[in-house]
């Protein structure tokens, strides 16, 4: 099928939008504005659209470079390396876990699979509890999550599930376990199956189609291919931000610098990379909590091999959920984790699949009958699940994440509700992703396999695509990074808006948690820099 | 675990190989600058060998795909990667390129191009679940890199069933 379809990208810089590509500078340059953000994904999209719509001169500062849907030809070789943070190869210290970030204009947004939770009330019942969260209500947070849902299309999603989610369900429904439909983020979805490489059709409500445009068609300035280095800091307050310009490989340095003042700053380069910038900043940390507490949704993968074709690449990846194994216990309990199905294509599924050469290949050859499942452990809950730390490697920002027994312990009850799922379904055999395990042929062999394995870093694979924590906000100053309004401790005109302010783990994918508590938290700074309430975005359809 | 050979089990001798024969190639082979690593002809004759035995039952001699294509398809991969990665890379192919690592570590005494087949899965056997983590990560980014390569390359898609992206776009 040949179809010609409209980039808005590519219209809106005809039109003069205010795009700095950071490879092509001649020479330095500084810059001016009311704010500067970093990052423009889930959390400086938002940001980016409120701020600019209330009158604010805004700069945003991205690292990755400006891709669109004329880009976007659904293919893996293309999108990893243009679209992911280090190729889709980010990894943890010791290389254990492999972490799925963007790295592109509209961030993770633009590569996510669209699955759209409200933050379970459990979890911000824990967060009042636990970190004096007091804003953290239903009730109080209802109204963010109903604008952001109607700005970004978020509904549950219509059409039949493709038979990769379908067998989840089906698998789910013979054991007694419940499912639900996912919502997603969409406007006139084509069900194609390639969200993870960038929307073709620019139906995926990604930062880069709603928010971002809106912001430069407002006077935003956005700089691609553009790192951020360093806040200067004067006593308490910030002065500017130094830049690194990349070079047109996007790793490597130009030599060019970009220097931007502002009156605000906000960090939104996502968890991991925020307290990176923080740190190389020496920004104030007397309490020792930059870095800590970093969420992952450590993720375990199985893989069922089906006698009809699955073709898990095609339609929507994501429309089937089951949340049953995060309700079978008190939430510090043994983790729970949340089932989905992941899409499967080539690079992606020879890549988790444990093994090499001819067993590697024979599995491959089974590409269009296989099923994935994935299960998301809850982390961040359980005394023992204070998740990963990060630390700057020769300026550049590393994840320590301890991989101990009430993980692993999580690991084996995930891979065994997957199999157990699978066989109900009608698998013929199951292949955890781990190097001694199965394939299995019945439950009852997976059952006892899966059992007796052994629990270790790189033989169990572990997966994440949701990063969370670092920069944690709590209501008392000495036990956060960040206030419950996401404004830094002991800076006066620096704030946090990403997911690294999330104190625990969401528990659920965690693009419209940010989405939702970064509205408020940049309408309530819209309002306290102009001196007049916040501009409410608009529901708008491309 | 068959096939584990004794050189697996030298344990912190192995370790301490690992870590001195990296910093060894460092200094003789590098520059202080971080910079994107392009693989020499040691680099390449070590994929040579490990890339086929990775690839057994999904490519082999006689495919239209060149083996020299996939290397290069491998090298292009390296060079997205961040340049504190592809400095780790470096080592990892200054180690398998150093004669006395290499027969410590993989067991493979000779030439990369005179490995038998069977030696050269012996040692990413070995690898794949050594006692030592630093030997499991760089057989994963062995195999992340190679099996990535390959199977992003369209010429890999018909034996898998795959059919492609379904929609091409109008001038």
């Amino acid at each position: 099928m040949s179809v010609r379809i409209p980039d808005p990208v590519a219209l809106g810089l005809a039109r003069g939008w205010d795009v700095i590509d950071g490879a092509m500078l001649a020479r330095d340059r500084a810059l001016e504005a009311d704010v500067v953000i970093v990052g423009s994904g889930a959390g400086g999209g938002v940001t980016a659209e409120i701020l600019a719509l209330s009158g604010l001169k805004v700069v945003i500062v991205e690292e990755g470079a400006l891709k669109s849907s004329s880009d976007f030809k659904m293919r893996e070789a293309d999108a990893y390396p243009q679209l992911y943070q280090e190729s889709a190869a980010r990894k943890t210290r010791d290389k254990a876990i492999n972490i799925l970030q963007g790295r592109t204009v509209g961030g993770s947004t633009t590569v996510n699979w669209t699955s759209s939770f409200r933050t379970p009330a459990s979890t911000l019942a824990f967060w009042r509890e636990r970190y004096g969260l007091a804003t953290c209500t239903d009730a109080a947070l209802a109204p963010w999550f109903d604008l952001m849902e109607q700005r970004l299309g978020i509904a549950e999603w219509q059409t039949p599930p493709n038979e990769n989610n379908d067998l989840l369900r089906r698998g789910a429904a013979r054991l007694g376990y419940a499912t639900g439909v996912i919502r997603r983020n969409v406007r006139g979805c084509w069900n194609l199956g390639y969200c993870g490489m960038g929307c073709p059709t620019n139906a995926k409500q990604s930062m880069l189609v709603t928010t971002i445009p809106v912001a430069l068609a407002h006077g935003a300035t956005l700089l691609t291919r553009v790192r951020a280095g360093r806040l200067v800091i004067e006593g308490e307050r910030v002065r500017h931000l130094v830049c690194t310009a990349l070079a047109a490989d996007g790793v490597s340095p130009s030599g060019k610098t970009v220097t931007v003042r502002a009156r605000h700053f906000i960090v939104a380069g996502g968890a991991i990379n925020s307290p990176g910038l923080l740190m190389r900043s020496n920004a104030p940390d007397p309490n020792d909590l930059l870095g800590q507490r970093t969420f992952l949704h450590p993720t375990l993968v199985s893989a069922g091999l089906f006698a009809q074709r699955v073709d898990g690449y095609a339609g929507a990846p994501q429309s089937v959920y089951s949340d049953h194994f995060l309700q079978q216990g008190p939430l510090d309990g043994p983790l729970g984790f949340m089932l989905e199905a992941p899409p499967i294509h080539p690079v992606l599924l020879a890549t988790t699949l444990a093994g090499f050469g001819a067993a590697h290949a024979e599995t491959m050859r089974e590409f269009a009958h296989i099923h994935g499942l994935l299960a998301l452990l809850r982390d961040g809950f359980h005394a023992a699940s204070t998740g990963g730390t990060v630390s700057l490697q020769e300026g550049m920002p590393v994840l320590d994440y301890p991989l101990g027994s009430t993980l692993w312990d999580g690991a084996r009850r995930a891979l065994l509700a997957m199999a157990e799922i699978q066989f109900a379904a009608g698998a013929r055999s199951v292949q955890p992703a781990h190097e001694l395990a199965g394939p299995y042929t019945s439950w009852a062999a997976a059952r006892k396999g899966i059992a007796e394995l052994a629990y270790q870093v790189h033989i169990t694979r572990i997966v994440s695509a949701h990063v969370m924590g670092g920069c944690m906000m709590a209501g008392d100053p000495h036990s956060g990074v960040v206030d419950p309004d996401g404004r830094y401790h002991g800076l006066q005109n620096l704030s946090v808006h990403d997911g690294s302010i999330f104190p625990t783990s969401v528990g659920a994918n965690p693009q419209l948690s940010i989405y939702a508590i970064v509205a408020r938290m940049a309408s309530t700074l819209a309002q306290a820099l102009t001196g007049k309430p916040a501009a409410r975005p608009r529901a708008e359809v491309a | 675990m068959k096939s584990r050979r004794t050189f697996l089990k030298a344990g912190v001798g192995a370790a301490l190989a690992l870590v001195l024969g990296g910093g060894i190639y460092r200094a003789t082979r590098s520059a202080p600058v971080p910079h994107p690593l392009v693989l020499d002809a040691d680099a390449r004759a070590a994929l040579g060998a490990i890339v086929p035995a990775l690839l057994e039952g999904a490519w082999g001699p006689g495919n239209p795909t060149a083996l020299g294509a996939i290397v290069d398809d491998v090298q292009h991969a390296i060079l997205g990667l961040p340049l504190a990665s592809q400095a780790e890379l470096r080592d990892l192919f200054g180690l398998l390129a150093l004669a006395p690592a290499r027969r410590l570590l993989t067991g493979i005494g000779g030439t990369w191009s005179g490995a038998s087949p069977a030696a050269v899965h012996a040692f990413l056997q070995g690898w794949r679940t050594s006692p030592l983590g630093r030997l499991r990560a760089a057989y994963a980014a062995l195999h992340d890199l190679v099996l990535g390569a390959w199977y992003a390359a369209p010429a890999s898609w018909e034996a898998i069933g795959y059919p492609g992206p379904q929609l091409e776009w109008g001038p």
